[in-house]
């Protein structure tokens, strides 16, 4: 069973100038594609992870799920409610209860004048939920203790703080949580504890995550599924044991052969060519092609389109 | 054995606070061989950061040197006058920080950056410095160097921007680079360029290079030596397959087995109870009796050996079969 559907889903932002400067330097608009028609289901009880580099538009494609966004074409379909375009506002608020999210930074995402009881309960206390004892409870499932939640934030490391924020994201008993780079501000020793800790709620209270990283072993560890993102776009799609022995997209394969590696000592990495591309202006057919080592005139000219390929998906004209 | 270009002997940086001086870098000694880049690792607050800015004269007051000796090139600089150090940064030390914009002057094309730094430093006519200036662009491969200098900052990606920093502290050819976190603003792809990079200058011109990280990956593949530190103290010093292989310091151990690895499978993460402890409450003894599986009672009360090359310090180094 799918919790999550996305279906087609683009975003587009307007980067113009304002109109005044467009007049006088006789500019058109900009628009910026940061995701452009991208497809995955998220079974339930399970871990998808969304990679890419900055600019892939996996931050965006998260917001868009928990509703901070709202799609400028194609959608979103959780429990299968589409909540962008769902009229119902009894549905909706029964979804919306359902997802929570985790954010990067733990030291900006917490109130420093509010009291940790308060920040853990509000979500409950905003849709008039029972809340007596139900931060004490939290804190001491996240392995904090209880006599913390009259603390304030700033009492708190990074780690704890990230705890906080996994216990407040538990507060109103969701199904999905996006974490959005849950632990890039973090220690290693100190990710190791919020990753497995991620794990073990995971089972005791049967969520689905949507896991956004740069980290490619921290998703290995993680995923159940892998989609691989570049500018925008969903380049693969596959399980974590065949994305890693078996990357079948060139951008995938050279993202795995950059990522630095513990047990390569002195190893002579060829670097990748190049960066990724102003994506105001993307290349022509396959955004990839300006730098892929097997690129051919059909890449240049024609987008390939995700298909099948083995177990997983891929979008490249050479893929097999 | 040649001659190390840096020297740190003994080195301890202390901040007075109301609450009384706390010690980010504690007693930390390490050489640096020409053409050798020292990996420096450890989390925030243990102290990395700290002694590279010791080094380079950057404390920021009221953090001062409270004792040890910092030699460069035969030369004790850490006594050095304002005067004498601005001479000496740029000059024979090159420094490389984490975020490129922020080490670059934004109203300044990065020619008039690049050959300022030339013109203060070396006795060159300025039209030499521009060739210089190419020169150093290029090597560190930013295509179209020559038309490039009149470029500001911004209009360089972050890639790049890391490039023309490391121009800048390569312009005046110092003998020792820090580069402080150089690749963390970076993506994975752009990573690698900039560490293959750094290996080639450090190959090529014998620079010797500090890379200050948090990157266990980084350092295993760029470093040739790595040095360990936990809370302001070095805790191992040594070749860089030897430390990350079989590491003798229990929290080397912890922090390798809490890396997640594809060889290591799906199964739970390996964890070090508790996080760094703050400067201003260092437990007694050894600084990681708290979090460490092997403490015993004079662990508590004895800070223990201190790490130089070849010995952890720890009481109880965990004791493996190297593997050759």
């Amino acid at each position: 069973m799918d919790l999550v559907k996305v279906k087609n889903l683009s975003r587009t932002f307007d980067v113009s100038k304002p109109w005044l400067n467009r007049v006088i330097e006789r500019q058109p608009k900009l628009f910026l594609k940061a995701v452009s028609e991208v497809d995955f289901d998220i079974a339930e009880r399970s871990t998808y992870a969304l990679v890419g580099e900055s600019g892939s538009g996996k931050s965006t494609i998260g917001r868009m799920l928990v509703g901070l966004l709202t799609p400028s074409g194609g959608n979103v379909e959780i429990e299968g409610v589409d909540l962008a375009n769902e009229t119902d506002a009894a549905k909706v608020a029964a979804v919306r209860a359902d997802i929570q999210m985790i954010f990067q930074d733990p030291y900006a995402s917490l109130n420093p004048r509010w009291r940790v009881r308060d920040i853990i309960v509000e979500p409950v206390l905003a849709r008039g939920g029972e809340t007596k004892g139900l931060a004490e409870r939290l804190l001491e499932q996240v392995g904090l203790s209880a006599e913390d939640a009259g603390k304030f934030p700033h009492e708190f490391s990074g780690g704890q703080r990230q705890r906080i924020c996994i216990a407040r994201a538990l507060s109103s008993e969701p199904r999905l949580i996006v974490c959005d780079e849950p632990t890039s501000a973090l220690d290693v020793s100190v990710q190791a504890q919020v990753l497995n800790l991620m794990s073990d709620l995971k089972d005791s209270f049967g969520l689905t995550y949507l896991l956004i990283s740069h980290d490619l072993t921290v998703v290995q560890h993680m995923a159940d599924r892998i989609g691989v993102l570049y500018l925008g776009r969903l380049v693969e799609e596959a399980d974590p044991d065949t994305l890693f022995s078996d990357p079948k997209h060139p951008y995938t394969q050279m993202l795995l052969e950059a990522a630095p590696r513990l047990d390569a000592f002195g190893r002579e990495v060829v670097p990748p060519e190049g960066e990724i591309p102003n994506p105001i202006d993307p290349p022509t057919g396959c955004a990839f092609h300006p730098r892929c080592p097997l690129a051919v005139d059909r890449c240049r000219a024609e987008r390939p389109e995700l298909r099948e390929v083995g177990t997983s998906r891929a979008a490249c004209h050479l893929a097999e | 054995m040649t001659e190390p270009v840096l020297s740190i002997r003994d080195l301890s940086v202390e901040i007075p606070t109301r609450k009384g001086i706390v010690c980010p870098v504690d007693s930390v000694s390490y050489d640096i061989a020409p053409g050798e880049i020292l990996g420096v690792v450890g989390e925030s607050g243990a102290g990395k950061s700290m002694a590279g800015n010791a080094v380079i004269g950057l404390l920021n007051p009221p953090a001062r040197i409270a004792k040890g000796e910092i030699w460069l090139n035969g030369t004790r600089i850490d006594q050095l006058s304002g005067d004498a150090m601005r001479r000496l940064r740029g000059k024979e030390i090159g420094m490389v920080f984490q975020d490129p914009l922020t080490s670059l002057n934004p109203l300044l094309q990065i020619g008039d950056q690049l050959t300022e730094t030339m013109l203060t430093h070396l006795d060159i006519s300025r039209s030499e410095a521009e060739k210089r200036a190419i020169a150093a662009l290029q090597e560190v491969g930013i295509p179209g160097a020559a038309d490039r200098l009149n470029s500001y900052p911004h209009e360089f990606s972050g890639g790049m921007r890391q490039r023309v920093v490391i121009a800048l502290a390569l312009c005046a050819e110092p003998s020792l680079i820090i580069a402080d976190e150089p690749t963390t603003a970076l993506d994975v792809s752009v990573q690698a360029q900039i560490v293959a990079l750094l290996k080639k200058l450090c190959r090529e011109r014998g620079t010797a290079i500090m890379l200050i990280t948090h990157d266990m990956g980084v350092i295993a593949e760029a470093a040739d030596r790595v040095a360990v530190m936990y809370a302001g103290r070095l805790a191992e010093l040594g070749p860089v397959r030897e430390i990350l292989t079989s590491p003798s310091h229990p929290y080397t151990d912890g922090l390798m087995a809490s890396t997640p690895l594809a060889s290591r499978g799906k199964s739970r993460l390996h964890q070090i109870p508790g996080s760094m402890p703050r400067l201003n409450a260092i437990p007694d003894g050894c600084a990681f009796n708290p979090r460490c599986p092997y403490a015993a009672d004079k662990c508590r009360h004895d800070p223990g050996p201190q790490g130089v090359e070849g010995r952890a310090a720890c009481w109880f180094p965990i004791v493996r079969e190297r593997t050759a």
